[in-house]
């Protein structure tokens, strides 16, 4: 017989403008791995706050073992047996994993009696991890580790897990699964939040859809295809971005022994980073986050001038060019993040135009902005790029991510780059824009643009890119063929078996 | 219960009402103050705001006062709108005013006796320079050195205040002065006086070149790229960076300008309304620009009407003083009430208050 954990029943929620969650029922059985599958933005997030205590729901009921269960707190909601790992970790750098984790704690044993329960329980769920050790020393898959311990210490009945998967090679989800399996044969119920829908299929003994705060299906992965899902998920067919195989051209952009200190405590300084750029192709850059990408692309955009070494472009050394120096020859690029280093959130879209299109579309003549030409060329991003806003004057606060996303990478597209460099062009960014992001990216290529894709993202870069390669610790993999490569060998090159493969040969 | 909700997107309609409902805060809790200080209230407000426009007895004096108040506020509050947009923070506006005027007096007392009409001219590119000068000390050490403008800023006040001391007993000190501290009368300087330019109005060179930078400020801001990376400085730091505009340049543009407009200010003050360098030549401007810049919300038109509005408590509260005898200190709690309500009813630009539970 089949015993229920924690019974959701009409749970809805609304926020000002927007229905997060709409009469949403299902149920967690006991020891179950249950998938919460949605986009950004279908209301998981919401969803789990409310089982965490996070958000009450305006109506709706939860019962726990059969029981009414209203947790007004975490802290309430970690009395009644429910733990919970978010995806945006909370760990102070500077202190060790032990303190990290007492600090977590209603109750903290003395450093040493928890340093010695840290040990055991990683060592059981098979999560190697030093408690001594400080955090910002960690790999972002360590720090995972920390907030999956914090919890297990808990003796959790329900672990909620929110899009763990995301930061991780694919070694150390391999790792992670057998941890999360390993505790649902012990009996504790999980609830795994994600939109991957091959890890869901693996993992998961049942899923619930979310679609627009609303709950579409509740079924059974492993009989369901990927296709299915991914239908589910997103109300629609995706068509997938076609890639056209075509010869890469002459070298336009040469990176020679580049090294580069980062600003921040805890950044990645890049060492001796050297690769080329042909005419024609997509060379993805992967890794982990925090490896080196947002300092790959200060030292390539310009707002961050390298210390050593050089960067070519059609053989000229430009090095020492500012970002504005770099856009004037054709050298574009689009940031991470999109709110307030892309675009600036009160700004409206017509003045998002002037950070980077100001000299290739000529909008200021004497210093005076033609605010007519501006408005005009946001109106053909708005319009050629889909982006759905009620006007250009809008601010780009006010677009949804995947709609301000759309518009950022439309910006630099339509300035017809010849090369492009872009870091994480899908993150937090919806399958639909997504996919059209990646199609513009394969179009662009095609008229003979050279781009660098830096991405977390491993489907995406195995989808688009020509040629591969990883960032681990600062320093570059080898570049190989994106054809030739399987999964494993990208988990090897994003954990850093360069070394390996030096030591073997 | 009430409860704040944070808006989707900032109010524009709140952002426009805000001041106007702490001015009427204001009155209402001004009024009451002065009901505490055994006044009638509504005779206190009438004298304040209303009397010195539209009594018979008093507005023939107190209309031009208005302007010549209003027109030092003003320039300053214009200078530091653009750093206070750029998340440049001059606070010492105060101290740029000073040097301004000890600039522009030292010129005009060198050439004295000489009589030229280029004398005048002249006075206005030293007061500007003197601001200007004052400003970079400031943006100097935070382009290098990264230290705090505004402790910086704020301290040289001080340090302004001690040179003009040390000037109005010594180097400026009128030789025909009987001893007394202060320099001579810039107004009996025909060549450096800075007159009015239509007689009654209060109107002087300052009140005019006032509003030529409103207008030079309202341009700038919407038209020139100059305005835009200001404002997109502040907005977004590291997309200002991005789009390739110099963080160093940026601090030295908008220290340079509000250190040379609040100098303009102290040079008008000092060949115009106040006449002479003295100990107690300034007089607050530089610090109650800040609250005109606020209360205008940081907009050039929005300026100039603040500006007006915070002269007329200085002229109102003179006449309170008269009338009724209330204390100094207690207009100056007026404009210190100002500033606190708008900053309280900013509030309802990014949240909205909702009644009831949850």
């Amino acid at each position: 017989m089949i015993k229920k954990l924690l019974k959701l029943d009409g749970i809805s929620k609304s926020y000002p403008g927007v229905i997060a969650n709409s009469n949403i029922s299902f149920d967690i059985n006991v020891g179950e791995v249950h998938a919460l599958l949605g986009e950004n933005g279908a209301g998981k997030s919401t969803l789990v706050k409310i089982i965490y205590g996070l958000v009450k729901p305006d109506s709706g009921n939860l019962l726990l073992n059969g029981a009414p269960f209203k947790p007004g707190t975490p802290s309430e909601a970690r009395k009644a047996g429910i733990a919970m790992v978010f995806q945006h970790f909370s760990l102070f750098e500077a202190l060790s994993v032990a303190e990290n984790i007492s600090l977590g704690m209603d109750n903290p044993p003395n450093q040493k009696d928890l340093g010695e329960k840290i040990t055991s329980v990683s060592e059981s769920y098979g999560l190697p991890l030093d408690p001594a050790k400080t955090v910002g020393a960690l790999s972002v898959g360590e720090r995972q580790r920390v907030e999956i311990i914090r919890c297990l210490l808990q003796n959790p009945k329900l672990l909620v897990m929110d899009e763990p998967t995301s930061v991780l090679t694919p070694q150390e989800v391999d790792i992670l699964f057998k941890t999360l399996l390993k505790l649902k044969s012990e009996g504790t119920s999980i609830l795994y939040i994600s939109h991957k829908l091959e890890e869901i299929r693996k993992l998961c003994d049942t899923a619930t859809i979310l679609r627009l705060g609303k709950k579409v299906d509740t079924c059974t992965p492993k009989n369901t295809s990927t296709k299915k899902l991914a239908e589910m998920m997103v109300g629609s067919s995706i068509k997938a971005p076609k890639k056209l195989n075509k010869p890469a051209g002459r070298i336009l952009l040469k990176i020679e022994n580049v090294c580069s200190l980062s600003k921040s405590q805890f950044g990645t300084p890049l060492t001796n980073i050297e690769f080329d750029l042909k005419q024609g192709e997509i060379l993805g850059i992967g890794g982990v986050a925090g490896n080196g990408q947002d300092e790959l692309f200060a030292v390539l955009s310009g707002e961050q001038i390298s210390q050593k070494g050089s960067i070519s472009f059609n053989e000229s050394n430009i090095t020492k060019f500012t970002p504005n120096q770099r856009r004037e020859i054709g050298l574009l690029s689009a940031p991470e993040e999109r709110l307030g280093h892309a675009a600036a959130p009160n700004m409206s879209l017509i003045e998002n135009i002037l950070i980077t299109a100001e000299q290739s579309q000529d909008l200021v003549s004497n210093g005076f902005i033609d605010w007519k030409k501006s408005k005009e060329f946001a109106e053909k991003v708005i319009k050629e790029f889909d982006v759905r806003t009620p006007s250009s004057k809008n601010t780009a606060g006010s677009l949804s991510g995947g709609n301000l996303q759309k518009f950022v990478i439309g910006r630099e597209i339509l300035q017809n780059p010849t090369v492009f460099i872009v870091n994480q062009p899908t993150w937090g960014v919806d399958a639909a824009a997504a996919s059209s992001i990646r199609q513009a990216l394969l179009t662009l290529s095609e008229s003979g643009a050279a781009i660098l894709v830096i991405s977390q993202d491993l489907d995406e870069l195995l989808e688009i890119s020509d040629r591969f390669a990883a960032l681990n610790e600062g320093t570059l993999s080898q570049i190989k063929k994106t054809a030739d490569l399987s999964f494993e060998q990208i988990g090897l090159m994003m954990g850093g078996a360069k070394d390996l493969e030096a030591r073997n040969v | 219960m009430f409860k704040l909700e944070k808006r989707p997107q900032q109010s524009q309609k709140w952002i426009y009402l805000s001041p106007f409902l702490a001015v009427v805060i204001t009155m209402i809790s001004g009024g009451i103050l002065f009901a505490i200080l055994g006044e009638n209230p509504f005779e206190a407000i009438r004298i304040i705001f209303w009397d010195p426009l539209f009594d018979p007895n008093f507005a023939s004096y107190s209309r031009p006062q208005l302007l010549v108040k209003a027109g030092p506020l003003i320039l300053i509050a214009i200078g530091l709108s653009f750093g206070f947009k750029a998340g440049v923070w001059n606070i010492g506006a105060e101290g740029q005013y000073i040097m301004g005027a000890i600039f522009g007096a030292s010129l005009a007392l060198a050439f004295y006796p000489m009589e030229s009409k280029l004398i005048f001219p002249l006075m206005i590119i030293a007061g500007a320079l003197g601001g200007f000068l004052w400003g970079m000390i400031p943006a100097f050490l935070k382009a290098k050195l990264n230290t705090n403008e505004i402790l910086v800023s704020l301290m040289l006040v001080y340090v302004a205040e001690s040179i003009l001391a040390s000037v109005s007993q010594g180097l400026l000190k009128n030789p025909d002065g009987y001893g007394f501290p202060g320099s001579r009368n810039l107004q009996k300087y025909e060549s450096a006086a800075n007159v009015e330019i239509i007689s009654n109005s209060g109107m002087h060179w300052g009140v005019l070149f006032a509003f030529i930078t409103v207008i030079f400020s309202y341009i700038v801001l919407t038209r020139h790229i100059q305005g835009f990376n200001i404002q997109l400085t502040g907005e977004a730091p590291r997309a200002a960076k991005f789009s390739g505009v110099n963080p160093t340049a940026n601090i030295v543009f908008c220290l340079g300008i509000s250190g040379a407009l609040a100098g303009l200010a102290g040079m008008f003050e000092v060949a115009g309304p106040s006449g002479q360098i003295t100990i107690e030549f300034n007089s607050g401007y530089g610090f109650t620009a800040i609250i005109v810049a606020f209360l205008g919300r940081l907009h050039p038109i929005g300026i100039l009407l603040s500006g007006l509005l915070i002269a007329l408590t200085y002229i109102g509260g003179e006449l309170a003083q008269l009338m009724l005898g209330l204390p100094g200190a207690s207009i100056q709690l007026f404009q210190g009430m100002l500033l606190f309500f708008l900053l309280a009813t900013d509030l309802f630009a990014n949240y909205r208050v909702k009644i009831g539970t949850n």
